[in-house]
């Protein structure tokens, strides 16, 4: 089904909520005397977008909207969710961080939205113009928010390295976009996709076209080699929007690069298996990223001091981990990358929601600030965080681990050995820096004058259900793959 | 009584959590709920031990239940004569290591929930007969261990529980994709889907075509997937050269983690193989058995040896004894006859006795010196006599005298080695004499001798350390004139996996 522009605005109701509120929060920032309402605003606006994104479900059947320019499909509807809520805990966490209280709060409430907006274009694109504006408009949000905290060194140079970067990759994204336009003549991903099928392009050119094209996906993700700016964007940016970036912003880059690789260039073969138009050399690219984003990214990892730091190698990790589920290109790996981006939700967010805390109390985010945690009246965020990092390095019986098996089991189905090898041993080396932060908190003793924690209710109960996601997802996550099953399936028309 | 099994592992859980309710401050009522709740456990071992069928072969008080469909991944439990011994062995040293915990004033409610939970991943270990099930408690058991060892162990704690950690996880990455690799391979008859409940692995009919002959990074795939799950246990047991975690983990450990690392954890590696390994892989084991377990295992006993000769520490001396005496049931098992892989089970079971009764008094002298140097003390024998008869019950069975328990095992261990490798049964029995070496020294060193002045005073055992080692000392005696308590208990289990086995030889 394919719809024009106006039958489309009944499936764009979260859309124009979140839109409309970025210009109702800049307004209300000029009236509004008591900022953090404008927290709670954004909040209920998040929630009200949610809802329509939920609400609009059983109604609604897959089409092709704004004349093809993006989808509305279950895998769309998926990412929003998960969007959605990573900006509602971004907020949530917003309103009790110390950083945010020094910043024009009207401004960054409207940004947090505007990109989740973005974020919600990048899932649903279809087209590659579509594609690429959405992604630049995310960066171009990300940007600000990195350097939101005006009067901080490092927030300011973690915003321009961001920018920087930022710019290579997305120009040499849109080189290679130029490429395969030049080759199938559409920018439409089913044009595209019916192009190859039809045999239009060498298969080297189409190669040197999608390698230049993943520079630009693979920089949103924080993937090697495109991660270089991770470490210092996620150590200058306040803790709320580093959470946001590397939940956030890594799930959207998967939810553009997966629809890229997908429905654009695969077709589903004899079988129900999918197999890549032309000869598929990029599938080894996207193998070889993988092992080295994992390897690098825990390697890294395992020598820094800042926490937030080390959270940012990780994450380079993880995204290196998710990309298994995508090299072998099937079903299973497209379902455990989805089902990994639910729990990495909850762990990775509530890890930084336990740095935000210590930052509040100790204006630290090292090691030391960390140190005997769990000895100092913070037994309860330790534990937390505790289980967070153990879900994380992939133990059970928590999520993370749940998360891996499906990635491993995805490769191990086709017969990738050596990759599922190399991802096992470096879940054995992560273990190690999440152990060290472990260590820290629980059986190192207080060198005395870190100053107490306190959690609050309002952080306590982010954390509770983070928590609790964390650990019942673990022994019993039906429901979750499930989802991700429903989910893993594009409308092609 | 149908969910006996169940109740043992999760029992343990309920009661961590408890305790986690408990106010704080009421230090003896946390231990006294840990009390209660190791008991249960303990006394359903004994209903669970008399009512063993000892005549067949097969899985008895089998639970079955689905728990994600979608992957087939089902909750089943069981015990044959293979996990029976372990199951009871773990009931009753986590019983006795709460009594021998009693001495722990930091943070006690944490220790004891951690401790339960550990309890539960063992027990949970030993009766699952779903792969995944069996992964997710084995590893399950790691976290409460690296808190246990690295917030209530000795001076170099941390470092001796990251080794802990990291080489045990080391050897699970190899075994998830082993399980992995194992569960698309498999295909249930009755279903038709992939499996990883362990009894229709065990049929060599349900293999795929690749699994029974395919090749694999230039290797046969069997043997493949095999050194795969065995360097998983291997690291547990822990077999040269994985062994070096075992000597810090049991010298940092405090006293009652000690017992259970020596005690239990250990036997799940040699477990895994014959439930794993043997079963679902006999062919590849009996091409593998003899450089991987009968050579490995000789290199254990004579290096373990060795090595305890040369400690100063008492701890790591008997920590290294430990490396020596699982070397026997290495060897046993490898040599595939009745008397072997009956000795080897019954000295998993005989060295879980003996070694728990080996760190509990050393925890004992601990106590009471703060230091555990063999030639700091002197004549204790004097002043300390009833300990001094628990310490020549427990050395004179670790140096396989007859009459004690470990002797009965070892010597069914050397019998049916003999018939399979001569020369390798040599060199173990020969290693003996190595065993009796350092034992007797030490009990020399320590106990005998001149009194040193400065333990004149020294307090004798206590009621509750002699409540924890007493059952511990009769079983020794017990089964060292009557093993067939426990031999009759596994007999036709192992006989029929050794059957398996047997036939590729």
């Amino acid at each position: 089904m394919e719809l024009g522009p106006i039958e489309s605005l009944s499936y764009f109701v979260p859309e124009l909520i979140l839109a409309i509120s970025v210009i109702g929060l800049i307004l209300a920032d000029l009236v509004v005397r008591r900022k953090e309402q404008l927290g709670v605003a954004a909040l209920v606006v998040v929630v009200l977008a949610l809802i329509a994104v939920v609400w609009g479900l059983p109604g609604q059947g897959d089409a092709y909207l704004f004349n093809r320019m993006i989808v509305h499909d279950q895998y769309a509807v998926f990412f929003k969710v998960v969007f959605a809520l990573a900006t509602f805990a971004t907020i949530w966490m917003s309103l009790d961080s110390r950083e945010v209280e020094k910043v024009s709060r009207g401004e960054y409430y409207a940004l947090l939205i505007a990109s989740a907006l973005g974020m919600f274009f990048m899932a649903t694109a279809t087209n590659l113009l579509m594609a690429y504006l959405a992604l630049e408009f995310v960066s171009l949000t990300s940007y600000v928010l990195t350097g939101t905290l005006r009067h901080n060194r490092r927030s300011g140079e973690a915003s321009l390295k961001y920018l920087i970067y930022g710019g290579v990759a997305s120009g040499t994204m849109i080189y290679g976009m130029s490429w395969i336009y030049g080759i199938t003549g559409t920018m439409d991903y089913a044009g595209i996709n019916a192009a190859l099928a039809a045999g239009q392009g060498t298969p080297l050119i189409l190669f040197i076209a999608v390698l230049l094209t993943l520079a630009g996906f693979g920089y949103k993700i924080a993937a090697v080699p495109f991660h270089m700016w991770a470490p210092d964007v996620y150590t200058g940016a306040p803790i709320p929007v580093t959470a946001f970036l590397s939940v956030a912003s890594k799930a959207s880059g998967f939810a553009l690069l997966l629809r890229f690789l997908y429905p654009a260039l695969s077709t589903v073969g004899a079988g129900g298996q999918w197999q890549a138009l032309g000869d598929g050399g990029w599938q080894q690219v996207v193998l070889l990223l993988s092992m080295v984003s994992m390897t690098i990214g825990n390697l890294a990892a395992l020598q820094q001091d800042n926490i937030k730091r080390l959270l940012a190698y990780s994450s380079v990790a993880h995204a290196g981990y998710m990309l298994m589920g995508l090299a072998v290109l099937s079903d299973e790996g497209l379902r455990s990358i989805l089902f990994y981006l639910v729990v990495y939700y909850l762990m990775n967010i509530g890890a930084f929601a336990i740095v935000m805390l210590v930052a509040n109390s100790t204006g630290r985010e090292d090691f030391d600030g960390f140190r005997g945690l769990a000895w100092r009246g913070g037994a309860i965020p330790a534990v937390a965080m505790a289980i967070f990092l153990f879900s994380l390095a992939g133990i059970p019986p928590f999520a993370g681990f749940i998360g891996k098996f499906y990635l491993f089991a995805a490769v191990i189905r086709a017969d990738f050995y050596l990759l599922a090898l190399v991802g096992g041993l470096n879940s054995v080396v992560s273990l190690y820096y999440y152990a060290r932060i472990v260590r820290t908190m629980f059986l190192d003793q207080p060198a005395g004058g870190e100053g107490g924690v306190e959690l609050d209710w309002s952080t306590g109960g982010l954390l509770a259900v983070l928590t609790l996601g964390t650990v019942v997802f673990g022994v019993y996550w039906a429901p979750v793959i499930a989802l991700a099953d429903r989910s893993a399936r594009f409308f092609l028309g | 009584m149908d969910n006996i099994l169940t109740l043992m592992t999760f029992i343990p859980i309920f009661g961590a959590a408890l305790i986690l309710c408990l106010p704080r401050d009421r230090d003896n009522l946390v231990r006294w709920v840990a009390v209660g709740v190791t008991a249960v456990p303990l006394v359903l071992a004994c209903w669970l031990f008399f009512n063993f069928d000892r005549s067949t072969a097969g899985f008895q008080f089998l639970q079955r239940g689905q728990w994600i469909p979608s992957f087939n991944i089902q909750y089943i439990v069981g015990v044959d004569g293979v996990s029976i011994t372990m199951v009871l062995l773990t009931a009753f040293l986590s019983f006795l290591c709460i009594f021998a915990s009693w001495g722990i004033t930091k943070a006690v409610k944490a220790y004891f929930a951690l401790f339960l939970l550990l309890d539960a991943g063992m027990m949970g270990v030993f009766v699952s007969l779903d792969f995944f099930l069996f992964f997710v408690f084995w590893e399950v058991m790691l976290l409460p261990m690296y808190f246990l060892i690295g917030i209530w162990g000795g001076p170099r704690k941390e470092y001796a529980a990251i080794k802990f950690f990291l080489y045990t996880l080391l050897g699970s990455a190899l075994m998830l994709i082993s399980i992995l690799a194992l569960y698309f391979n498999t295909t249930d008859p009755a279903t038709g889907q992939h499996t990883f409940d362990m009894m229709v692995m065990m049929d060599q009919a349900n293999h795929s075509e690749w699994l029974r002959n395919g090749i694999i990074f230039g290797q046969s795939v069997p043997l493949v997937i095999w050194m795969a799950l065995f360097i998983g246990f291997a690291i547990k047991i822990p077999a040269f050269p994985f062994h070096t975690w075992l000597p810090d983990a049991h010298v940092e450990a405090p006293t009652a983690i000690s017992v259970i690392l020596a005690g239990v954890l250990l036997k799940m590696g040699t477990y895994g193989i014959l439930r794993i390994n043997f079963a679902i892989l006999p062919e590849a084991t009996a091409t593998l058995a003899f450089w991987c377990l009968a050579a490995v295992g000789v290199v254990n006993i004579v290096y373990g040896a060795l090595c305890a000769m040369a400690q100063s520490d008492l701890k790591k001396l008997v920590a290294y004894s430990s490396v020596s005496h699982m070397g026997y049931v290495m060897l046993g098992m490898a040599s595939f006859t009745q008397q072997g892989i009956n000795g080897a089970v019954l000295q998993m079971f005989n060295h879980g006795t003996v070694t728990a009764m080996l760190f509990l008094l050393v925890g004992v002298i601990y106590d009471r010196a703060h230091h555990r140097n063999i030639d700091g003390f002197g004549g204790l024998a004097s002043v300390m006599p009833v300990y001094t008869g628990f310490v020549a019950v427990a050395f004179f069975a670790a140096l396989g005298l007859p009459g004690l328990s470990a002797f009965i095992s070892e010597a069914l261990v050397l019998l049916g080695s003999w018939q399979a490798n001569p020369r390798l049964t040599m060199v173990a029995a020969l290693a003996v004499i190595l065993s009796a070496g350092y034992m007797l020294w030490a009990l020399q060193r320590i106990w005998l001798g001149k009194l040193n002045e400065k333990y004149a005073n020294i307090e004798e055992v206590n009621r509750r350390e002699i409540f924890t080692l007493a059952p511990l000392a009769a079983l020794v005696v017990y089964l060292g004139i009557y093993p067939t308590a426990v031999l009759d208990l596994m007999g036709a289990s192992l006989n029929s996996l050794n059957g398996v086995v047997s036939k590729f030889l």
